[in-house]
């Protein structure tokens, strides 16, 4: 019991929770945007996967860090387009379109590493983003070490939290999304345009999913391997019922889940002896779904959500 | 009409498929005149509305928009054009973003999207000057979601003329307000009208089209079959006019009440909202009686017939039918204790859209082994018992075997028609059943639930409608915040302050 206390205490397991808590972030913020306007993306597995290869192939390929991040940025934006047009204007299912994007994205993201490099077998690595080094607030007790000596991407990712709550809040556009996702009706009798809003924030969604995926390959590890993104995408799809489709508790749904991975690798060289591993890696995941469970019911669904619109229907 | 022409609408023509829903319709309009677009369903009022509005594309005629005199054709099928024209449309169904503030609702659109802040403070401003000038007030800090749905009304309207409406189109304004609401809304409209608003207004209550405009254009099957001025106009002409012919008149004969069929003793239904709520409701249907339940929707009726129907738990009280009580009150025990339901939505909880007609007409009393011997259907019986049901109570559509779904408005209320009066139920539970229908088939619905009344059973009338209920209703209970009121006069004014929920 002391070892969780101190465990629980310490700088280092802080900043590993958001650490691993970074691509979620990323990642619940898209799918966020992307249902407040109506619209269910379940290609965020596979944006997480084109996100992570586009990313890092750019910088293999000689692109500076930057240059890779918007690279990733402009691959999610592209599925997003075609997952928007398949629902959008021509209103398919938003859950088959979903998985088909995320069955596209990864196999397309497979083969082009495979024709790109067919005769490697340990991947090529490239030079991360480091971690920061900020005079003075690096040095801080306790927040040094968990905020500012992570790399460039977490921050941005907390920063973006911010944006996107503004973005929603307090601008016209986002008054427009959230419009769009309640009754896209009241969007179209005040001359707006239902198709422009949804695939716009459709394609803005999906790029920062895959900043998630970059993320993994730009900053958490130095390569792309296959299966990597192993779940993340699905565990973000609940995050936003579990955030009720509020940025600033999709940030604290993160961390819990980063903190709990976080707390299971650590618990598990502790009494790793007495339990079997296994039980550690599911952890994290059944103590999402029992939080999900309990958030759920009060979860605050946009109106529009899964429904498609047609121009001239009413 | 003297003063000047500000829209006219010239031949307009819209077909769906082989339907023609607007035959060369033309109207002319003027400034601050209401006009009131009369015809029943169907008669091709709202299709007219939203071609003017642009969400539909005429198949042939053209629309003009008069600025200082001068005729301009508008662009047809944006409603952007029209918004820019001045020409402002609240639906039927309303067109807010409910998790939004009223304030959001109507400056939606008129900022740039792109800004990086909003200006709210003139939007505020400029939308406390319409409210103060117009009377139409309404919360603008709250999310719509939390709103009346008088006050959602006036948000949409307020958005329109937050646009510089000239010309304010409203579809059915008062379908879902008490009469007092529906009084202030044209008191209102009055008020802007002598600012130089020009108003259309779909409707088919003829009262208020006799008491608030100023001239009357009837369709009927896609044609203007007529257009008066007010002042000289007369019901029995304007009804014959919308229908083509005289609607039988249904005479309700007086009856002696037998014993009690419903009975609710104390019944209360504790919800989240006071709308879907009962408290200590105590009421009782005899045979041979229709009772009416006059009140503005969402103010329990929802709740009073979730009970009765038994899909909803009561949390106190007991409910007996033919003076049996229910133990548990579920639809199988309801349904087995004589309770016929038509229930509100009926495309919704009335039919199974993808089923046939016929299985829809024998769905409640599937372990009938008319129906189904050893768990299998009598696809036989199911065909012939829809085939005759379909006669006697006129079902028209594409046949009995083809998805009910298909089936128009009306039809699918005769379809539930015939499958509540064939089992005899000794209550009918019909709420809202003519919400929707046209007055030939309303009046159908009226017939058949007398001919119930007169066979014994009872009946239990839900309406928003309250000509319905006067004209169907031996007695009439007042429904307001979730609780019963039984009234005894049968004075509009009166039982609309009740409906209100004042204490008259």
């Amino acid at each position: 019991m002391m070892d969780v206390l101190q465990i629980l205490l310490s700088e280092s397991f802080w900043a590993a929770s958001l650490r691993i808590a970074t691509p979620l972030i990323f990642g619940v913020l898209g799918a966020l945007l992307c249902e407040k306007s109506g619209v269910l993306n379940l290609g965020i597995e596979g944006i997480f996967v084109a996100g992570a290869m586009a990313g890092w192939m750019a910088v293999w390929l000689g692109a500076g860090l930057w240059g890779g991040v918007l690279v990733a940025a402009g691959a999610g934006a592209f599925f997003g387009l075609i997952h928007a047009i398949l629902t959008v204007p021509l209103g398919l299912s938003q859950h088959v379109s979903g998985l088909g994007v995320t069955l596209f994205a990864t196999s397309v993201s497979y083969f082009i590493y495979r024709t790109a490099l067919p005769n490697v077998t340990s991947p090529p690595r490239i030079e991360p983003f480091r971690p920061l080094d900020i005079p003075v607030l690096s040095d801080l007790p306790f927040l040094g070490p968990v905020l500012f000596q992570q790399t460039a991407l977490t921050l941005l990712a907390l920063i973006l939290v911010a944006l996107v709550w503004y973005m929603l809040n307090r601008t016209a556009l986002g008054v427009a999304i959230q419009a769009v996702g309640d009754n896209p009706d009241s969007v179209d009798a005040q001359g707006l345009s239902v198709y422009g809003l949804r695939i716009g924030a459709v394609m803005a969604g999906s790029a920062l999913m895959a900043l998630g995926g970059a993320f993994l390959t730009m900053s958490a590890f130095d390569a792309f391997f296959f299966g990597m993104v192993n779940g993340r995408g699905w565990i973000c799809i609940a995050l936003v019922i579990f955030a009720s489709w509020r940025p600033g508790k999709a940030l604290l749904g993160a961390l819990l889940f980063g903190a709990f991975d976080a707390l299971q690798v650590r618990l598990q060289t502790e009494v790793g002896a007495l339990v079997p591993g296994q039980v550690f890696l599911m952890a994290p995941y059944i103590l999402s779904i029992i939080a999900l469970v309990i958030a759920a019911r009060k979860a605050d669904y946009p109106r529009a959500l899964l429904t498609p619109w047609f121009k001239g229907q009413r | 009409m003297t003063s000047p022409r500000v829209l006219s609408l010239n031949a307009l023509s819209k077909r769906f498929g082989s339907v023609v829903a607007n035959d060369a319709v033309s109207l002319d309009l003027h400034r601050g005149e209401v006009l009131a677009l009369l015809g029943e369903n169907g008669a091709g009022k709202t299709t007219l509305m939203n071609m003017l509005f642009g969400h539909y594309m005429p198949d042939s005629g053209g629309i003009d928009v008069y600025e200082n005199g001068q005729p301009q054709p508008l662009t047809l099928g944006h409603p952007q054009a029209a918004l820019a024209a001045g020409i402002g449309m609240v639906h039927q169904h309303f067109a807010l973003a409910e998790n939004l503030t009223a304030l959001d609702n109507i400056s939606l659109g008129s900022e740039p999207l792109f800004a990086l802040r909003r200006s709210r403070d003139r939007v505020r401003a400029k939308v406390q000057g319409i409210m103060d000038r117009s009377g139409l007030n309404a919360p603008l800090n709250v999310p719509v979601g939390h709103l009346s749905v008088g006050e959602r009304q006036r948000v949409e309207i307020l958005k329109a003329l937050y646009h510089d409406a000239r010309i304010l189109v409203l579809d059915e304004p008062t379908a879902v307000l008490t009469p007092q609401e529906a009084d202030a809304l044209f008191d209102n409209i009055g008020a802007m009208t002598r600012d130089g608003l020009s108003v259309i207004f779909i409707s088919h209550k003829l009262r208020e089209v006799l008491a608030f405009s100023h001239r009357i254009a009837v369709l009927r099957h896609g044609v203007k079959v007529g257009e008066m001025v007010t002042a000289d106009a007369d019901e029995r002409a304007i009804a014959r006019m919308m229908v083509g012919a005289d609607t039988p008149v249904t005479a309700r004969e007086p009856m002696r009440p037998g014993a009690p069929v419903l009975t609710l003793a104390d019944v209360t239904v504790t919800a989240r909202s006071a709308r879907d709520s009962l408290q200590n409701a105590n009421l009782t249907v005899h045979a041979h009686e229709v009772l009416g339940i006059a009140g503005v929707s969402g103010n329990g009726q929802s709740a009073l017939a979730g009970v009765i129907s038994g899909l909803l738990r009561p949390t106190g009280g007991s409910i007996s039918v033919d003076g049996r009580t229910i133990a548990h009150p579920d639809p199988l025990a309801m349904i087995g204790a004589g309770v016929g339901r038509i229930p509100e939505d009926r495309h919704h909880d009335g039919i199974v859209g993808s089923m046939s007609v016929a299985e829809n007409m024998v769905i409640e009393r599937l372990d009938d082994p008319q129906v189904q011997r050893h768990g299998l259907l009598n696809r036989d019986a199911i065909a012939q018992n829809g085939q005759a049901l379909s006669q006697s109570y006129d079902v028209r559509g594409p046949g009995i075997e083809s998805p009910a779904r298909l089936l128009s408005g009306g039809n699918i209320q005769k379809l539930i028609l015939a499958r509540v009066f064939e089992q005899s139920p000794r209550l009918i539970l019909a709420n809202q059943p003519t919400r929707g229908l046209d007055m030939g088939a309303a009046a159908e619905v009226g017939r058949r639930l007398l001919a119930a009344r007169a066979r014994g059973a009872g009946v239990l009338l839900i309406s928003e409608d309250l000509d319905e209920i006067l004209g169907l209703a031996d007695r009439i209970v007042v429904i307001h915040d979730g609780k019963l009121v039984e009234v005894a006069t049968r004075d509009r004014e009166e039982i609309g302050l009740k409906m209100a929920g004042e204490p008259a």
